[in-house]
């Protein structure tokens, strides 16, 4: 579904992603993984729209978005979480939920300044929308809680969850796990084996390996921005290059 | 949910409606009057202003150019080109909707303190205009601007004044209310907390502040070209950077982010300074350090009080049950 072609990306002296081609299959998980300062969020970045391509394709079922902006990539089915957080503070858990769910909600002037019942209808769909996906993480509890108060950990499956909102065909995950304990990771694990199920393709970064190894159907290794190798959880944990990349960089990763 | 829900008439807007229906009486000369059409017109501003600030997240120093300069375009259409009152407010706002839309685009990619800069520096240049081009705007003395006349009824009287911006107020108060409890509202807070948060879920950030913004600036012009009709006046001053502060400062101390906030804000600076008149020299100092003490003891704004005042019977009603 996804085609990545030859994206370059630059800053000043420093190539953070360099010539680095690859497919993504429809409804596959699919990981990047490699050291710290390997590129990976940069390249996250430029398939997102954050970052423009220095060069480069990104073709999406074959159609052209290479620097499409992030905001009307979520409307071709594209969301992504961040590796730090971007959660709003003064909105309570179900409020940043039902931010995903506004692309599909009446934003129409007239009518919110009169309370139309479209708006009210909306808000009462999605809110139940709301607590149902909130529920499949076990965060329905805090759905009334403001953000600002809560554990990292929570927010951080809130994120993904705000993401799943938006109804994305491919969801993009940088390090949805880091600074979560094992039950959590666990149950961020067994969420996403479940949008697989739902044909929606996982593009996961992740310096757990072993949810990495567990979970994936492909993995591209990359370091300094470069592609170093790709394939099945098997052909990567017995490849020499990557062992060699890791190990030379054993004390940097996480 | 009942019906009153339903069109979302909440506690606050009653009792502030039955404060508007009461102060009347209360009031015992014109320049009461006067004073309290100000401070409701002051609070209009502050309303559109609030949303700006509060709930998007984008500071102006330029709303009280935004509201002198739609005032100014309404009292020059009547009194120079004698339009209909109403035809001159709708053709203000029209224009001053229009000229915002387009100046916020560069202007609300700035943040911080430049986008201060930005929106301080069209408002001094409006009112550089507004000195400079006396032919039209009688300069710095200002201008007589004619008399409010609506279905051939000439609004005269104070109290008639007094109930048609309380009923707009109320209006206001209504209608943004409705916005805040909506979808967009949401999208406004979003954009204060985390601009990378609402562009990750496809909301178009520059589009939504620019919509807020020009919001902002059409109910700054509505209250500043009744603001001319009512005074029979208007001067640069009402475009000042000073008036511009006030303002800013009236919604920050009222409560920043909270809808009767800017309301309380406008009242109180708007009154207060009439009331320490009585201190004569001393005025100015007593005004900045009571502003100085609010800010201390109540970061959040003087509305803040209300919220102890309901915390404060829950948990009695708490301990009773
Ligand atoms: N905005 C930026 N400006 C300048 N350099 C940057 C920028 N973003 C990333 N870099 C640099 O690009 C390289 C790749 O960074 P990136 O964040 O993509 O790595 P990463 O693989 O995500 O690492 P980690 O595992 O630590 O998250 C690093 O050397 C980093 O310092
Ligand atoms: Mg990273």
């Amino acid at each position: 579904m996804l085609k990545v072609r030859s994206v370059t990306k630059k800053f000043g002296g420093l190539v953070a992603v360099d010539n680095l081609s690859f497919d993504v299959k429809k409804g596959s998980i699919h990981s990047i993984i490699g050291p710290n300062g390997a590129g990976k969020t940069t390249l996250v970045n430029m398939l997102t729209g954050v970052y423009k391509l220095d060069s480069g394709t990104v073709f999406l079922d074959g159609g052209d978005i290479t620097n499409i902006p992030t905001n009307r990539l979520v409307h071709r089915g594209i969301c992504r979480t961040f590796q730090n957080l971007q959660v709003c503070d003064n909105l309570t858990v179900l409020e940043n939920v039902l931010l995903g769910f506004d692309k599909y909600m009446s934003k129409n002037l007239l009518k919110t300044f009169f309370r139309s019942q479209k708006i009210l209808d909306d808000e009462e769909r999605y809110f139940q929308r709301g607590m149902h996906l909130l529920s499949l993480i076990g965060l329905e509890e805090y759905a009334h809680k403001e953000a600002k108060n809560l554990s990292y950990g929570i927010l951080k499956r809130l994120e993904i969850i705000r993401a799943l909102a938006t109804g994305p065909e491919l969801i993009l995950l940088d390090e949805p796990v880091a600074g979560l304990n094992t039950k959590e990771t666990q149950e961020v694990s067994e969420l996403i084996k479940l949008l697989v199920q739902d044909d929606v393709t996982v593009i996961l970064i992740e310096h757990d390996m072993k949810m990495v190894m567990d979970i994936s159907d492909t993995i591209t290794v990359m370091n300094f921005g470069q592609k170093l190798a790709e394939g099945t959880p098997q052909e990567i944990a017995n490849n020499k290059d990557v062992i060699q990349a890791y190990l030379g960089n054993e004390g940097h990763h996480g | 949910m009942n019906f009153l829900e339903r069109i979302n008439i909440t506690k606050e807007i009653l009792i502030f409606t039955a404060i508007l229906i009461v102060v009347p009486f209360v009031l015992q000369n014109e320049f009461h009057f006067q004073l309290a059409i100000l401070a409701m017109l002051n609070a209009m501003i502050c309303i559109g202003l609030n949303l700006l600030m509060g709930y998007a997240g984008q500071v102006s120093l330029g709303h009280g150019a935004f509201a002198g300069l739609g005032g100014y375009i309404g009292a020059i259409l009547t009194t120079e080109y004698q339009f209909n009152p109403l035809l001159s407010i709708l053709s203000a706002v029209i224009f001053m909707g229009i000229f915002a839309f387009i100046i916020s685009k560069p202007i609300l990619k700035l943040k911080g303190h430049y986008l201060a800069m930005a929106t301080l520096g069209i408002g001094v240049i409006i009112n550089i205009i507004l000195n400079v081009e006396y032919e039209i705007t009688g300069g710095t003395d200002g201008m007589a601007v004619d008399s409010f006349i609506l279905f051939g009824f000439e609004l005269f009287e104070s109290m008639h004044w007094y109930i048609v911006v309380a009923l707009l107020l109320v209006f206001t108060l209504w209608i943004f209310d409705n916005l805040i409890k909506s979808p967009f509202g949401r999208i406004l807070r979003s954009i204060r907390d985390s601009e990378k948060a609402a562009d990750c879920v496809g909301i178009n950030v520059s589009f939504y502040k620019s919509v807020v913004f020009t919001i902002s600036v059409v109910v700054a012009t509505i209250a500043g070209s009744l603001y001319g009709f009512f005074s029979g006046f208007i001067s640069p001053q009402e475009a000042s950077f000073n008036h511009s502060i006030e303002l800013v400062v009236m919604v920050v101390l009222g409560g920043l982010g909270r809808l009767y906030g800017a309301v309380i804000g406008a009242t109180i600076l708007t009154v207060l300074p009439q009331l320490l008149t009585a201190f004569e020299e001393y005025e100015t100092l007593i005004f900045g350090l009571i502003i100085i003490a609010i800010m201390i003891f109540m970061p959040k704004g003087i509305v803040s009080l209300w919220d102890k005042i309901l915390e404060f019977k829950e948990r009695k009603f708490a301990k009773s049950a």
